[in-house]
């Protein structure tokens, strides 16, 4: 009798919301958790909350005007979704973009690929209880957000790739700037690296947490520093190399544990990569134009459908257009790449204590404007 | 490398697709042979059997089918810098299942699944984007359903990345993923009945 009942007991599961406002959400996510005490049985991210139907909005308006949209999907890295569209276009029209254009694009995506990273940073370390690295984190972030002001004009919602080249040419301020940021950079990763990476807190909370096998990346298509961490060498950059990527010598952070820590040491990792790419772009910087001579007034690309991808920030960020031959698109797909990265995590946590669950979801580094679009 | 022997997997997928093309007409004329003389049905029987099992016959028959603008069924190569992927299937509904397995089977991810709205053509087209970790070549797998009843059978078994993928098509278009586990709007409200990206939508 006391067996039966301890089982009964035991076989008691509770509902449990999380979010849609929830601060380790970073948004407005809610996550539907069925708990057996502290462990999920079930974990079912709802999403739409931000919806806006962005896709809808890309064949309602030019090619041209739809530029602003990219920037407000993922807030964090909007250049590389700047990028993915202008490129994707670029290629439906057989646009031809100036080289030092391209050079420009992607010192500027550089970046922002490291100020996103760093806003993570802090972040997912605040999400685990350490509140100080994210002081530390945006005391850096401020110095890309300035210099990427003083070029693009804004200082999140970029848009500055136009069809053909980039809006506004580089100066000298924004080369030394930079060049001080990466020294600034250099100096600060390794305070980072003692103070939060060797920290035994830290370590005790992500190693082995939320582990995601080759296989669970691939079924579910996560790419990224999520893929990364589990093993696969994919990163859109060099494995499909476009811009002037191929003309860069830089590494893949590569961990094969598939663990939040090893999530953590790929974008860790990725920071001192994209540091290589702007150093060696800075000093190969072609003089020459930012825009195509002949100014593009319309663009019509051609009846048919193309596809161009990015690695941005969180992974393979790519756009797929339908194009009947007109000024404005006839179907904008946008392929997010934390869609893709969310979606398994009801797979990945079961089983989970909650506080660890919070900690995977905190190394997929969520943004959730672009897996609502 | 890859690229050849994908190509050649999903090949196999049109054989009775370029038979089921054929036999529309060919039994047509044979009945019809048969009715104007009863006596010679038996002599272009073996002929047909003989243009589809040996070799030379058969390349007689693509040199027919070559002066037609359109190619012969399969997965066609494209363009990669122009378009931006390497093999384009066309396929119909009920053989997506299949291509899907054999795309899992090469370890391939998958990176979208999506619609578009043919509307003047009365029909929905669902797209799907595969790709490859280890080497590049990116596999576009279409569909086109009719627009009045969209049905499709689910991946979401063989890749479970597709569950969401389906669910979104779903939202924005109203296709009907057969055997999904939970066909519930995703990114729409949960009591939506609309379907915002077809292009009779009107808000």
């Amino acid at each position: 009798m006391n067996g039966l009942l301890q089982q009964d007991v035991n076989q008691e599961t509770f509902v449990l919301n999380l979010g849609p406002q929830h601060p380790a959400t970073h948004g407005v996510l809610r996550v539907k958790l069925v708990m057996d005490g502290e462990y999920i049985v079930e974990a079912e991210p709802v999403l739409g909350y931000i919806h806006r139907m962005h896709e809808k909005m890309g064949e309602n308006r030019t090619w041209a005007q739809f530029l602003p949209n990219c920037g407000r999907m993922d807030y964090l890295s909007a250049l590389s979704y700047n990028h993915g569209y202008v490129a994707a276009v670029e290629r439906a029209a057989g646009i031809e973009v100036p080289e030092r254009a391209e050079y420009l694009r992607v010192i500027t995506v550089e970046l922002n690929r490291i100020s996103s990273h760093l806003l993570w940073f802090g972040a997912f370390v605040l999400d685990l209880g350490g509140f100080t690295p994210l002081l530390y984190a945006f005391d850096d972030r401020e110095q890309i957000l300035d210099l990427l002001e003083s070029v693009t004009g804004s200082r999140l919602t970029y848009c500055y790739f136009r069809f053909g080249g980039v809006y506004n040419d580089i100066d000298d301020a924004f080369i030394t700037g930079t060049r001080a940021f990466i020294k600034r950079l250099r100096k600060r990763l390794p305070m980072y690296d003692a103070l939060v990476t060797k920290n035994i807190i830290l370590i005790k909370r992500l190693k082995d947490i939320g582990p995601i096998s080759k296989d669970m990346a691939r079924r579910y298509g996560a790419t990224g520093p999520v893929a990364r961490g589990s093993g696969i060498n994919f990163d859109v950059r060099k494995h499909e190399p476009y811009s002037v990527y191929s003309e860069f010598d830089f590494d893949i952070p590569v961990y094969e544990e598939g663990d939040s820590m090893a999530r953590y040491m790929v974008r860790m990792d990725e920071m001192e990569q994209s540091m290589r790419i702007i150093e060696q772009a800075l000093d190969k910087l072609p003089e020459g134009e930012i825009q195509p001579k002949k100014a593009i007034k319309l663009v019509k690309p051609e009846k048919g459908d193309y596809y161009h991808a990015v690695e941005a920030a969180r992974g393979s960020f790519g756009v797929r257009i339908v194009s009947d031959g007109s000024n404005s698109a006839y179907r904008l797909k946008l392929r997010s790449p934390t869609y893709s990265n969310l979606s398994l995590f009801g797979e990945a946590s079961r089983g989970m204590l909650l506080p660890d669950a919070l900690a995977l979801m905190g190394s997929l580094d969520l943004v959730i404007p672009e897996i609502d679009r | 490398m890859l690229l050849a022997k994908i190509k050649e997997a999903l090949n196999s997928l049109y054989e009775d697709i370029q038979e089921t093309t054929e036999a529309p007409e060919a039994p047509e004329s044979e009945k019809a042979a048969a009715e104007a003389a009863p006596e010679e049905e038996t002599a272009p029987a073996p002929e047909a059997q003989a243009e589809e099992g040996s070799p030379p016959p058969a390349e007689e028959a693509e040199t027919e089918k070559a002066e037609e603008p359109v190619p012969p069924p399969g997965p066609q190569e494209t363009d990669y810098k122009a378009k931006g992927y390497h093999l384009d299937v066309d396929l119909p509904p009920e053989k997506v299942v299949a291509a899907a397995e054999i795309l899992n089977r090469e370890n391939f991810f998958i990176e979208a699944i999506t619609g578009v709205d043919w509307i003047d053509d009365q029909q929905l087209e669902v797209v799907y984007d595969f790709n490859h970790f280890d080497e590049l070549c990116r596999v576009v797998v279409r569909s086109r359903l009719d627009r009045s009843n969209p049905e499709i059978p689910t991946i979401s078994h063989i890749y479970q990345g597709a569950n969401w993928h389906e669910r979104e098509t779903h939202d924005f278009f109203g296709i009907t993923f057969t055997g999904h586990p939970n066909l519930e709007p995703l990114l729409l409200p949960e009591d939506a009945d609309f379907h915002p990206l077809l292009k009779d939508f009107k808000a």
